[in-house]
């Protein structure tokens, strides 16, 4: 519970400073510019992880199927003009057939 | 929720409604798949129902969420953890301070802002600022708690449900429900960064990612948005001066 409440003041603090900064800080400075490229490649840190080293059931399928759905997914994504459903879709139609296919 | 709403008259109720039915739309639908994939991914990582339900209304962000469940699992120590989900959430930060001017008046007060930037995360935050220009700007408050609560709230009863059922899913559906979450991020991510910064410091994540999470364990996601973060900024930077030279 305790780390509970870490992760809460960990994420809300950012919220109640972009309240109290709103309009004094403009949003395109280098240091937010910066702050946000940090965020995102942590996220996508994540992401990575999740897809490379997964949990549970995904862990019992194999690198190149996740990978590989994941990236034609995502590039189902791009074609599509960016419409997160398409790409959601492919990659998970593409996950369940390859483990139909014992690939 | 509804104490500050105690003036409750007809058009503002309306509009309340018209933000919880915003919630319930195409954009909505996606985040409840991802929220059934952090079920599973709670679960699978040893968190109790009681936990994952409560992180969802707290915390809720799910970078965040995913970020502190990894740190549950892998037993990092409560410094680093919160270091790491406090680097994943400062993105929150310029997305409230957008989201703020559109919601203020004259008269809002400062408090009810403030407890309603809990709500914001990339879902209520892309519905609302498409859809805030068209309400009357003293209802938006209103219409981003009717929004923002519902989805919330919705999530929260997803996660508790998903969490009770997904022992007796097929092992494929739970591999699939696992794979909703990294596609889910990946792909309003890249949607959501708004300079090409953004979309190289995304990549460099990715590669990054997996590679720390062999050399260094513990603290891989940190390191890996540092690094990534600063050479994609860098790289900007760099551009920005070839060009101007």
């Amino acid at each position: 519970m305790f780390i509970l409440v870490a992760g809460f003041a960990a994420t809300d603090i950012w919220r109640f400073l972009g309240v109290y900064l709103g309009g004094k800080l403009s949003e395109d400075s280098d240091l937010l510019v910066l702050v946000r490229t940090m965020a995102t490649a942590l996220v996508a840190a994540v992401i990575g992880n999740l897809i490379v080293f997964p949990g549970g059931a995904l862990a019992h399928t194999s690198l190149g199927l996740r990978v590989g759905a994941a990236a034609l997914g995502f590039v189902a994504y791009l074609v599509s003009g960016k419409r997160m459903v398409v790409g959601i879709a492919t990659a998970e139609f593409l996950l369940l057939a390859g483990l139909y296919l014992n690939f | 929720m509804s104490t500050w709403t105690s003036d409750v008259t007809a058009p503002r109720s309306t509009w309340f409604l018209r933000g919880v039915r915003a919630a319930f739309s195409l954009p909505g639908l996606i985040l409840v798949s991802s929220f059934i994939g952090f079920a599973a991914l709670a679960k699978d990582a040893g968190v109790t129902v009681a936990q994952a339900a409560f992180m969802t209304g707290t915390v809720w962000a799910l970078p965040s969420m995913v970020v502190l469940v990894g740190a549950i699992a892998s037993g990092a120590a409560l410094p680093a953890a919160m270091f790491a989900v406090t680097l994943s959430a400062i993105r929150l930060m310029p997305m409230v301070m957008a989201l703020a001017p559109e919601m203020r008046t004259g008269k809002t007060r400062r408090c009810v802002l403030y407890l309603l930037a809990h709500f914001v995360a990339v879902t209520s935050w892309v519905l609302a600022m498409e859809r805030l220009k068209r309400v009357p700007p003293q209802m938006r408050t209103t219409y981003y708690a009717g929004l923002g609560g519902t989805l919330v709230t919705t999530n929260v009863v997803v996660v508790t449900v998903v969490y009770a059922v997904a022992d007796a899913l097929p092992s494929a559906v739970s591999a699939a429900l696992l794979m909703l979450t990294p596609m889910y991020f990946l792909t309003s991510l890249w949607g959501s960064a708004r300079e090409r910064a953004g979309h190289v410091a995304m990549v460099l994540g990715l590669v990054l990612g997996p590679v720390f999470h062999i050399v260094l364990p513990q603290i891989d996601l940190l390191v890996a948005g540092l690094i990534g973060g600063t050479v994609a900024h860098g790289l900007q930077l760099w551009r920005r001066k070839v060009r101007a030279a």
